[in-house]
């Protein structure tokens, strides 16, 4: 039986069959499938997602992605609104704050836990019969409270405030439980000019005292600055509970 | 050996270039991939069974790869084209398998 060349013996003798241009066209096929299957390797590698996806799938994707970034941006937009609504109320909270923190300062004053000071008068009583009582200074302290002062001391002792008492005592007046001797010094945070008027007219705090059976002797002094130094503990009402609004 | 340089070299040039796919192409390139890999597969068997002509070899190549992208690309125009790539990849596949196992016949003897 004749020997037929086996395929391997072929393939063998063409690694060492000198060069031919038949073999050059084999080789640069051979490249061109070489090089395009790299391509589409690495292309199918680099989106392998919707490469093989038809056009009614693709328009579908397109159309449900419209949908998500429709839904993102009405997300985005309600975010906002919650944003901007928040800084809203973070203002407001501000102001709100701003506001209380204010109304503590006038209230602090008027319960006199703080020392103020302000323009005012300063009013010194001279009392040398010892005629001078509750009477006239209560009329005096609710003249000055009447024309707007803020804040009321007398003789560097006595802060006068809401829960304040007075009373007679022995030589002078007990103002809360401190006895006080004539001199008075009543010192006012107010408006100077309004202050005084209010203590200077027919039968008012003035006249009264320095008219007999009293006999004293009032001065009164228009100050820039009235300096009003003792303070007093706030006090927690035991039995009055604020009316809860709404 | 010219032919294994080749193939070589087309795979070296690709991963060296990173060649992006054209778009225009994007569809037909599997296709005409796996239309050449049966040319291929099927010269391989030709020169063991000591039939091949290389111009045989190159008109089969060509014309398998113009086919298979002809048919993908009437397969798109008709609205089946996910289908006839499908049909065309089968096709190609029990070809390639086919023409290996005559190969294999060849150098195995098995």
């Amino acid at each position: 039986m004749p020997e037929e060349p086996s395929g391997r013996d072929r393939l063998l003798a063409s690694l060492k069959k000198p060069l031919s241009r038949g073999q050059f066209t084999v080789a640069a096929l051979l490249a061109v499938v070489g090089f395009a299957s790299v391509a589409q390797v690495q292309a199918t590698d680099r989106d392998d997602d919707y490469a093989g996806t038809r056009q009614e799938d693709l328009i579908q994707l397109l159309d449900s992605l419209a949908a998500a970034s429709e839904r993102a941006e009405l997300e985005i937009a309600r975010l906002e609104q919650t944003r901007s609504s928040l800084l809203n109320d973070t203002s407001s909270n501000n102001a709100a704050l701003e506001q209380a923190r204010e109304q503590a300062n006038v209230l602090s004053i008027l319960a006199g836990t703080v020392p103020t000071v302000g323009p005012g008068v300063v009013i010194t009583v001279q009392d040398p019969t010892g005629a001078v009582g509750i009477d006239q200074l209560l009329n005096g302290l609710e003249e000055l409270r009447d024309a707007g002062a803020e804040a009321i001391e007398i003789n560097n002792l006595v802060r006068v405030v809401a829960r304040t008492s007075l009373r007679d005592g022995e030589g002078g007046v007990i103002i809360d439980d401190q006895q006080l001797a004539p001199p008075y010094l009543i010192e006012a945070i107010g408006e100077p000019h309004t202050l005084e008027q209010a203590l200077d007219f027919r039968g008012g705090f003035i006249e009264e005292i320095e008219q007999r059976p009293v006999s004293g002797e009032v001065s009164v002094q228009q100050v820039d600055t009235v300096e009003i130094a003792t303070v007093r503990e706030p006090t927690e009402a035991e039995y009055a509970v604020p009316v809860e609004e709404e | 050996m010219i032919a294994g340089l080749g193939l070589l070299v087309g795979i070296i040039l690709g991963l060296l270039l990173q060649p992006d796919v054209p778009l225009w192409l994007e569809p037909y390139l599997p296709i005409a991939v796996v239309a050449a890999l049966d040319a291929v597969f099927g010269a391989l068997r030709a020169f063991l069974d000591g039939i091949f002509d290389d111009r045989v070899f190159v008109v089969s190549f060509l014309s398998n790869v113009l086919i298979a992208a002809l048919i993908v690309y009437v397969g798109d125009k008709l609205g089946v084209g996910g289908q006839l790539s499908t049909g065309v990849i089968v096709v190609l596949g029990i070809r390639i398998f086919a023409n290996v196992a005559a190969i294999r016949r060849h150098l195995l003897h098995a």
